[in-house]
């Protein structure tokens, strides 16, 4: 029998136009979910998604698929809380197999003082209609029958912020499926077709100029996570994003053992199994600034070390893989979202270590943002003025990665 | 292990030292606006490489100045701060 010929998920998108409606930088989720959101949401369809690189080759394929809402701050909760909504309806949106797999989230307190923080997130999570709890070290163990309540007896654990919610999700698959349907709903998507320069008139966007050819366009999205520093200079605008290496990697393939997603912040770990039996792992952000996916072993021996302390067992189990990508962090650990100064142009940046989760309400929120030219309620919080104005969304105490 | 030239001491692991973050110059709290003071207190990225920024050597307690080039994690020059010199021209806090 003949196997039928595999279709690609992609059709070619013809010859790059010399006028857009509106152009978004960055074929990553973000920006495919813009894109998709645009079409879908407000029937703005003459829209190009251009990337340097391929789908999803950014801070979509690099990061650890984790999904979750037990933020800190009220802003915070809500905005998730809405993406985990949109994601756990989004295979069937998409019409593809995101693997999304609710496995709850755990986030370990070893300390009288994350004991507190989990405490406080609870009440926060559970006023905005999020479900969370704190539990005690026996409910940990019950849901996490392997763990070492004692991390071999230097930090052990008092208890943990439970988040039934938590899930985990193919990466790629989100890229492939915002992509495929975004173009289903005429959108073009551009691989391969860096943007050199964005044109300004005025204090106003006029298009941006490419390899193939200059495009004219009165609305650009910036969706680049890494490499916002870069574009947001062809603008003039300066914003207080720096960068830093986030570092991950994954081991061989194990028999499924390990349900929740488990992470402790005083450990520098957090640990779920994927589908295929992978352990993904991760740490914390590289220590100095830099404009670069390198990866190290100091990184692996302190990781490796930490997972040790929560699950001795795993002594004789190797790593397959590891990588990294270039996070954008902000002051306040919050997103920078929204119009800017410059009429037109549009920023979905400042994603740091905890964009993936935001994806679907990234797409969503921006798409109405740029069609109305005014910021979406949920991402008002978000401003890129609020520095100026001192009004921080301070979600440190949420944050999985250590910093 | 990536090592870093302490100046006055010579090469040492550069898990021994902390990173300060960029020279800046800091303005007159008095007269700067406030997009000017969170310029300072909040700044962002520099993407060109050879900007000085601050080292904090733990073990010795000493703060130094490093240049580096971001995008090769390579450190070009590192050397001991002192008032006046080039880096006053976008550093210096006094």
């Amino acid at each position: 029998m003949i196997a039928p010929a595999r279709q690609p998920v992609l059709t070619p998108p013809g010859p790059l136009k010399d006028r857009y409606d509106a152009v978004i930088i960055g074929a990553g989720g973000h920006g495919l979910a813009a894109a998709y959101h645009l079409a879908k949401d407000h029937g703005i369809t003459d829209v190009a998604v251009l990337d340097r690189g391929l789908i999803g080759r950014g801070n979509t394929g690099r990061n650890t698929a984790i999904v979750r809402a037990n933020y800190l701050t009220s802003e915070g909760v809500r905005f998730y809380g809405r993406s985990v909504e949109l994601w756990q309806g989004l295979s069937e949106d998409l019409g593809l197999n995101l693997f999304y797999s609710a496995r709850g989230h755990l986030t370990l307190a070893h300390t009288d003082a994350a004991v507190r923080v989990g405490k406080w997130r609870a009440e926060v999570n559970r006023h905005e209609g999020v479900e969370s709890r704190f539990i005690g070290p026996s409910e940990v163990k019950e849901l996490c029958p392997m763990i070492d309540l004692d991390c071999g007896g230097y930090l052990p654990i008092l208890g943990a912020l439970y988040h039934p919610p938590g899930a985990i999700a193919a990466h790629d698959a989100v890229a492939w499926g915002y992509a495929r349907a975004a173009q289903r709903l005429g959108v073009a998507v551009h691989q391969r077709t860096a943007v050199t320069d964005i044109l300004v008139e005025r204090g106003r966007v006029i298009g941006v100029t490419t390899p193939a050819g200059t495009i004219k366009t009165d609305r650009v999205l910036c969706a680049v996570a890494g490499h916002t520093p870069k574009l947001t200079q062809m603008v003039g605008l300066t914003t207080p994003i720096t960068v830093h290496p986030l570092q991950a990697c994954v081991s061989e393939p194990l028999q499924p053992w390990l349900d929740a997603i488990v992470v402790s912040a005083s450990l520098h770990c957090y640990v779920s199994q994927d589908a295929r039996g992978d352990l993904v792992l991760g740490a914390s952000l590289d220590p100095y600034e830099l404009h670069s996916q390198r990866s190290t072993l100091d990184f692996l021996e302190g990781l490796c070390g930490h997972l040790l302390d929560l699950f001795p067992f795993l002594g004789q189990v190797k790593i397959n893989r590891q990588w990294a990508g270039m996070a954008d962090m902000t002051p306040d650990f919050s997103p920078i979202m929204g119009v800017t100064p410059v009429e037109g142009f549009f920023l979905d940046s400042g994603w740091g270590t905890w964009g993936f989760k935001a994806t679907p309400v990234c797409g969503e929120t921006m798409a109405a943002t740029v069609a109305r030219g005014v910021n979406h309620e949920l991402i008002e919080p978000f401003a890129i003025d609020r520095f100026e104005r001192m009004l921080l969304v301070g979600e440190k105490g949420a944050a999985s990665v250590g910093h | 292990m990536k090592l870093i030239d302490c100046p006055g001491i010579g090469p040492r692991p550069i898990g021994e030292c902390v990173y300060g973050g960029p020279m800046l110059k800091e303005p007159d709290p008095a007269v700067a606006t406030d997009a000017e003071w969170a310029g300072y207190v909040f700044p962002g990225s520099v993407v060109a490489s050879g900007q000085p920024e601050w080292w904090f050597h733990r073990p010795s307690g000493t703060w130094f100045v490093a240049e580096r080039d971001t995008t090769r994690d390579a450190i070009l020059t590192t050397y001991l701060y002192r008032p006046g010199s080039r880096e006053d021209e976008g550093g210096g806090d006094d």
